[in-house]
């Protein structure tokens, strides 16, 4: 997940027309308290009996991931950290592991939610005696909370933490949003911003005619095709992550893929990023593995743009962005992931990529005509669909 | 005097006309024109040449060589006299069972002129020897016997006097009382240096000198010399600390040019052990002194010079020397020439004799070390270690080092190494003494100090070498640095090594302890905090929680407090530091952030430091 650096907000529930507050799932957050409470237990238990008071933290790093070839999504595997007290090096991240679980329990017990960097500011004070803050930044926070996340085994929702919202949505469906019915079909120029927890308690679909999910990289994109009232023409639903979508674009594709049998297609750069961001709606992140389950589409197609493009569509030589250093190694990288590894024609498509010595952007079709995009280049793939799986 | 005798004569014609003209000094013979002067050249003859060889006294050479005494320039001669004063004035104190209270009053005359009076609680002198032991040189009690002590030429005192006279022209004034009801003899004395003899020019009973010497026995000499009176290094406040902290069992008063009074005071209220005199060894010896020994000897057959000349032989290895060279016990002395003179050091060479007996020997031992350490230098860690004696060329030797490291030192020089010989305080030709090499090729990085290539290490570190022996090989008659030997050297790094262990350990346990109070703090910031929360998410009570982790936190990094206990003194670290005699750490010392640069901070009167020195004396251990 990219990091949202943003002015706290926090969800005006109650500001709607009707006197109605936020759907709470009780038993659910009952279910997070207690696991806050018995993680926090063992470290009353083990330090009132002399003994080092720590807990477990599974690894998320790449060492610690499993593809999982039969489900075809990433997996974390068993390896765990623990993280103590008496280490000098842990010390303080245990200090603000407990500060930030606290925060936790009186957020669920007030039955709010907060932004991550509202959980920043929540546990955010000056350790008395000293002149030292709990927290340096907001990433220092961040990473706690992701921390927390995998060693209480709980979500992010579930600690009622949101991340800032990013992406939008147009298209043929109906959705009902923490009780109000949304029209993605009339949603003007700026679209529906897709919230960042899409879990079904909050938000449900009602009604949706559509055939297909486009995801785009972008919003300058995105808004392309909604001027050109793609999602109208060719029935389907439009996406937009802002690059690297966050956790909610991500579940929100996932829910309407698996609960609305849709076919994800994604149109994205020429580039490692753009392939990278596709592996990650495909098999889910190495960072959020834990959650592969909930969010990874493992029938996502790539569309494009492809490295052939550049003569396939005779573009000219204006759209080169030559590749460098780091795009050559992580493109290296990316083509050596175990779930890109045995793709031949991924393997073929990097290739072409560094013999070609330069990526491609979407946007650089517009050299060809504004609306080529919408008019000719996705059109022209779903017919003949030419997709790399 | 063998060796002196020889140098003479071979250079002795390159004699020529002595440069120093004072008109007090007795005038010396005329020298004969040297042919060379002659624009043409003569052939000299041998008879015109035999008219200018002649003998040269000792005085004379001296005189005009007076650098190898240690008089080369005015700031160096004023030392050296004080030195030659000091040590004597010690000498005689110790060996007459006294403990020496000694007073040094430098009086400054004018630009360049002093007058040094030296002051001990000695003995004192008989009237008859008075003119002998100030007025001639080499002429003492030292030089002829094996046995420790400061002096050993006879060199020394005189050649003060002779420098006085001829700087200045004054004679020397020696008062000296022996006993209570005896009167103090005030002799004034010169120099006669072509004969190596002393004129008296007064001789006076002085009943009133009798409140000089409160104890009732003493001897004051007074030297007037041309002089320049510096501070700092190799100054003489420099060379009477060095002699306080060799001598912990002396008292030192010295009044300064500029009228202070400076008191070192006594540390140690006994005397060393008196040193035994010994006989030389036969390994000791070379084929001349042998020769020499069989001319002087008053045994009458080689089984009873063997036995009763050289220590360490008896009637059986008497014997077995005697054989092996081709003779019996029973060959006369005079009738042994020089092939059978060397045939027996051939075969002494060749029989195994065991090393000296080295009760000669008297170390001031770690206490005394330490003590005198302790009392001069300001630092944190003091060691000290002696090594059990050894043996060079025949002479029994000992070694003692002793290093205080922290503490107030400079921490950003090198560090400084004190030298001492048989207690006297070395201060010149650093660099070319043994003791500063043996520093020097010490591998100190070992111990946690930074060392640079080929040289003593940095740092805030005083590294003191003592050497006892019966006879100290000085490198020049000066005795400012000890020779080169290899076993002397080796025994020398031996000790610094313990030392270096010692210190290491501590400098090592040191950084452990900083680490752990380093982690402890960390720690225990995070405990509060962790108390609170946990206390919010479980209800547990935060403060049982806190004194629990709190608990667990000391314990974990108990290490800090290793010096935190009431005595301020390490208890025992499951280690060797803790129950060393040998070792003094002084903790809490305050870093003073001083201005004084110099090595051992203050010039002023010592005051008593509130420092706890205390040293546990339970058991000893061996430092492995």
């Amino acid at each position: 997940m990219a990091k949202k650096k943003t002015t706290k907000k926090k969800i005006s529930v109650n500001k709607s027309q009707k006197t109605r507050t936020r759907i709470v799932d009780k038993k659910r957050d009952a279910e997070t308290i207690k696991k806050i409470e018995t993680l926090t237990g063992k470290i009353v238990k083990s330090s009132l009996a002399q003994r080092e008071p720590n807990f477990e933290i599974p690894t998320r790093s790449i060492s610690n991931m499993k593809y999982n070839k039969k489900k075809r999504i990433l997996e974390m595997g068993d390896a765990t950290q623990t993280r103590s007290l008496f280490n000098l090096g842990q010390s303080r991240k245990f200090m603000q592991s407990l500060l930030l679980s606290k925060g936790c329990k009186t957020l669920i017990g007030a039955e709010k939610t907060l932004s991550l960097r509202g959980m920043y500011y929540m546990g955010l004070h000056t350790i008395p005696g000293t002149k030292e803050k709990t927290f340096n930044d907001q990433g220092e926070s961040d990473t706690i909370l992701e921390d927390l996340e995998v060693a209480i085994n709980g979500l992010r929702e579930e600690l009622h933490i949101f991340a800032k919202k990013r992406g939008t949505m147009v298209g043929n469906i109906t959705v009902v949003d923490n009780g109000d019915e949304i029209n993605c079909r009339k949603m003007g120029t700026g679209g529906y911003a897709i919230p960042s927890i899409c879990e079904p308690n909050i938000m449900q679909f009602k009604e949706c005619t559509a055939d297909f999910i486009l995801h785009v990289e972008k919003d300058t994109v995105w808004s392309r095709f909604n001027e050109d009232r793609f999602w109208e023409t060719h029935n389907c639903i439009l996406t937009e992550g802002s690059g690297q979508p966050p956790r909610g674009v991500r579940r929100m594709l996932h829910r309407m893929h698996k609960e609305l049998k849709l076919p994800v297609y994604c149109l994205l750069d020429c580039d490692p990023w753009g392939h990278y961001i596709y592996s990650v709606i495909k098999q889910g992140s190495i960072n959020l593995a834990f959650e592969s389950e909930r969010m990874a589409i493992p029938d996502a197609k790539f569309m494009g743009i492809r490295s052939k493009d550049y003569e396939r569509l005779d573009l000219s030589d204006d759209v080169k962005i030559e590749l460098n250093d780091r795009d050559i190694n992580r493109a290296k990288q990316i083509a050596a992931y175990p779930w890109f590894e045995g793709k031949r024609e991924w393997q073929r498509e990097i290739k072409t990529m560094l013999n070609n010595g330069f990526k491609m952007e979407v946007e650089s079709l517009i050299t060809k005509d504004i609306s080529y995009v919408t008019e000719e280049y996705v059109p022209a793939r779903l017919k003949e669909g030419d997709f790399l799986d | 005097m063998p060796v002196y005798i020889a140098f003479f004569t071979r250079h002795g014609r390159q004699q020529m006309t002595p440069t120093i003209s004072t008109p007090e000094m007795p005038k010396a013979k005329k020298p004969k024109q040297s042919t060379r002067s002659k624009k043409t050249r003569t052939a000299a003859t041998a008879e015109t040449m035999a008219a200018g060889q002649r003998d040269i006294s000792v005085s004379e050479f001296f005189a005009k060589n007076r650098h190898l005494l240690g008089f080369d320039n005015p700031r160096k001669a004023m030392l050296t006299a004080i030195k030659e004063a000091v040590d004597n004035a010690l000498d005689a104190a110790e060996e007459g069972g006294i403990l020496p209270s000694i007073h040094v009053h430098v009086m400054q005359l004018s630009e360049t002129r002093f007058r040094l009076t030296i002051q001990d609680n000695g003995p004192g002198i008989v009237r008859a020897q008075i003119e002998n032991i100030f007025g001639k040189l080499l002429y003492g009690s030292k030089f002829h016997r094996l046995k420790m002590s400061r002096g050993q030429q006879g060199i020394g005192i005189s050649a003060a006097g002779m420098y006085g006279l001829m700087t200045t022209g004054k004679p020397v004034v020696i008062i000296s009382k022996t006993k209570k009801n005896k009167p103090a003899h005030e002799v004034v004395l010169k120099m006669d240096t072509s004969k190596n003899r002393p004129t008296v020019i007064s001789d006076n009973e002085h009943p009133e000198d009798d409140k000089l010497f409160a104890e009732g026995h003493g001897t004051q000499v007074s030297i007037e010399l041309e002089g320049k009176y510096q501070k700092g290094r190799q100054s003489i406040d420099e060379y009477l600390e060095q002699t306080a902290i060799a001598n912990p069992h002396a008292k030192i008063t010295y009044i300064t040019p500029s009228n202070e009074t400076i008191v070192f005071p006594r540390a140690i209220e006994e005397l060393p052990d008196e040193p035994k005199e010994i006989k030389p060894h036969p390994k000791g010896i070379e084929l001349g002194t042998l020769i020499q020994m069989l001319e002087r000897t008053e045994a009458r057959q080689l089984g009873g010079f063997l036995q009763k000349d050289f220590c360490r032989v008896g009637a059986t290895k008497a014997r077995e020397i005697s054989k092996s060279a081709g003779m019996t016990g029973q060959t006369w002395i005079k009738t042994i020439g020089h092939d059978e003179a060397e045939k027996l050091y051939e075969s002494i060479q060749k029989t195994r004799i065991i090393a000296p007996n080295t009760d000669c020997l008297v170390p001031m031992g770690s206490k005394a070390l330490l003590a005198g350490l302790l009392k001069e230098v300001k630092a944190e860690f003091f060691a000290a270690a002696t090594r059990p004696p050894s043996v060079y060329r025949g002479n029994p030797f000992q070694i003692e080092v002793a290093i205080a490291y922290g503490g107030d030192l400079g921490k950003d020089d090198s560090s400084k190494v004190l030298r001492f010989a048989n207690r006297v305080p070395l201060l010149y030709s650093q660099s070319s003494c043994s003791s500063f090499k043996a520093v020097a090729e010490t591998s100190w990085k070992n111990y946690g100090l930074t060392q640079p290539r080929n040289s003593i290490p940095s740092g805030p570190l005083v590294v003191l070498v003592h050497m006892v022996s019966v006879w100290v090989p000085f490198t020049s008659e000066s005795k400012e640095a000890i020779a080169d030997y290899d076993e002397i050297r080796k025994e020398m790094k031996l000790a610094l090594q313990d030392c270096g262990r010692k210190l290491g350990t501590y400098l090592r346990r040191r950084k452990r302890m900083a680490r752990e109070s380093e982690r402890r703090s960390v720690f225990e910031r995070y405990i509060g905090e962790i108390s609170r929360c946990c206390n919010a998410i479980t209800g547990t009570d935060a403060q049982k929680l806190y004194k629990a982790l709190m608990k667990q936190a000391k314990r974990r990094t108990d290490e800090a407090d290793a010096q935190l206990d009431d005595e301020g003194k390490v208890v025992d670290d499951g280690g060797r530091l803790g129950i060393d005699e040998d070792v003094v750490i002084i903790e809490g010392h305050q870093e003073q952030g001083g201005g004084e640069d110099t090595l051992f901070g203050s010039l002023k009167p010592k005051k008593k430091t509130k420092r706890k020195t205390k040293s546990k004396t339970t058991r000893k251990r061996k430092a492995k």
